[in-house]
């Protein structure tokens, strides 16, 4: 699986990032992340507000800090 | 593919049946909203039991006033802050950048300018996703102008600004500063797009037009929104509090210890160059608008005019150097050169203004 985290690095990308690797801590799905920074590559994906979170390719969340509970229900369906 | 949701709660967003505040919820809120009141109105009487009949300080003594200052205008500061964070956390959960980017996306200049002002108070924005928001923007065909007056408007006009003002220097100083902060933003956003200057967009980004946004939909219930005031309460007033206090305490010294008039020379009417050298000098002063305002209270308070200090809190908080640095990804070094002298000219104004009339 593959997971990522897009945000140029701001507080609320690295709340993101942190709720993402405890999410894949508490499911044990077996999942690369990726750190999207650059702001062509994002906006290549069709995301203009940060922070995003795409995974296996499907944009799920743009814009706001996801919670916990959601990404794991993500990473794992 | 399945339709995309962010629900907290499963089946909340497809039965809409909790989708209510419920009775004892709305009394609760009234209930906390009347507590709040009660407590703010003592916290005058209260400071001046503490310093002056618990400490036993006299009035009029130099200590005295400073720590009676202090105990009133820190805990005044915090509730107002925390009352208005939660309001407009839970009121931007209903704008989001990509509701705002569809508002703005059909309008025409002018009305585009307005809009995209009063939009640039309500929508959730940091500095750090200027750039994004930007691109957005001009994907979604908003006039270059238009998004310039959101840009400008996003930090100038924030909520932390308007309260610590209105706290610390009453309702008048903050709709003076609500007023010119809009009309900048929109006045500049409108010159800005005169001067069809698309063409100093980056490349890259005018080939961005083709494609498509994609817009994941929150579906919120109004205990979602409560979290999100909450959210915005444990975020801004969190991270704030710290300035707030330090800024209250450097004002509570240079009000009771140094003497009034000291700014008047450097910083009064009759410096005309003070209003220029302030925002030269807040340009590559980064600061929210937490840390800036008591130093404004207190500058006020020492015989600095009202429009040399507007200038100056304006300079630092809407012409950033970390944000011009930003921005250069996307905007030729000309355009941002034009945003800045358009900002600029319209701040030096507004302290001329104010300095000249009040």
């Amino acid at each position: 699986m593959e997971i990522k985290v897009c945000g140029p690095g701001c507080a609320s990308c690295e709340k993101t990032a942190k709720i993402v690797a405890a999410a894949i801590a508490a499911t044990g799905v077996d999942a690369t992340v990726i750190k999207v920074t650059d702001f062509q590559e994002i906006a290549k994906l069709g995301i203009f507000s940060t922070p995003a979170l795409v995974v296996n390719g499907d944009v799920k969340s743009v814009g706001n800090t996801p919670k916990q509970d959601d990404v794991e229900k993500w990473i794992t369906s | 593919m399945e339709p995309i949701k962010n629900c907290s709660d499963d089946g909340a967003c497809c039965s809409g049946g909790d989708n209510k505040i419920t009775t004892r919820q709305l009394g609760l809120g009234i209930l906390g909203l009347l507590c709040w009141y009660i407590i703010y109105k003592q916290l005058l009487p209260f400071s001046y039991f503490f310093s002056y009949d618990l400490l036993g300080l006299s009035k009029g003594s130099h200590l005295g006033e400073a720590i009676q200052f202090f105990v009133y205008d820190t805990p005044k500061v915090m509730m107002l802050l925390t009352l208005i964070v939660f309001v407009v956390g839970m009121i931007r959960s209903f704008f989001t950048q990509a509701r705002t980017r569809k508002l703005l996306a059909g309008k025409r200049e002018s009305a585009g300018n307005v809009m995209a002002a009063f939009l640039g108070i309500v929508t959730p924005f940091c500095s750090c996703s200027a750039v994004p928001l930007f691109l957005g923007f001009v994907q979604a065909g908003v006039p270059l102008g238009v998004t310039f007056s959101f840009l400008i408007a996003a930090p100038m006009v924030n909520e932390i600004a308007l309260v610590l003002l209105y706290g610390m220097l009453g309702w008048k100083v903050a709709l003076i500063y609500l007023s010119s902060g809009l009309g900048i933003a929109i006045i500049a956003g409108w010159i800005i797009g005169r001067l069809k200057l698309e063409h100093w967009i980056e490349d890259w980004v005018q080939e961005l037009r083709a494609g498509e946004a994609v817009v994941v939909e929150e579906e919120l219930n109004w205990a979602d929104r409560i979290e999100r005031g909450k959210e915005a309460v444990r975020d801004i007033v969190g991270k704030v509090w710290l300035y707030v206090v330090a800024g209250i305490g450097v004002g509570a010294l240079i009000h009771g210890y140094i003497p009034e008039e000291f700014m008047a020379s450097v910083m009064g009417k009759d410096a005309w160059w003070s209003v220029p050298a302030a925002v030269l000098v807040g340009i590559p002063m980064y600061s929210n608008a937490a840390g800036i305002v008591p130093v404004i209270e207190a500058l006020l308070g020492k015989g600095a005019a009202l429009g040399t200090v507007l200038a100056f809190m304006m300079s630092v908080i809407a012409l950033s150097l970390p944000e011009m640095v930003i921005l250069r990804k996307v905007l030729k070094l000309k355009l941002i050169a034009v945003f800045v002298g358009v900002v600029g000219g319209g701040i030096l104004f507004t302290g001329f203004i104010f300095n000249l009339i009040i």
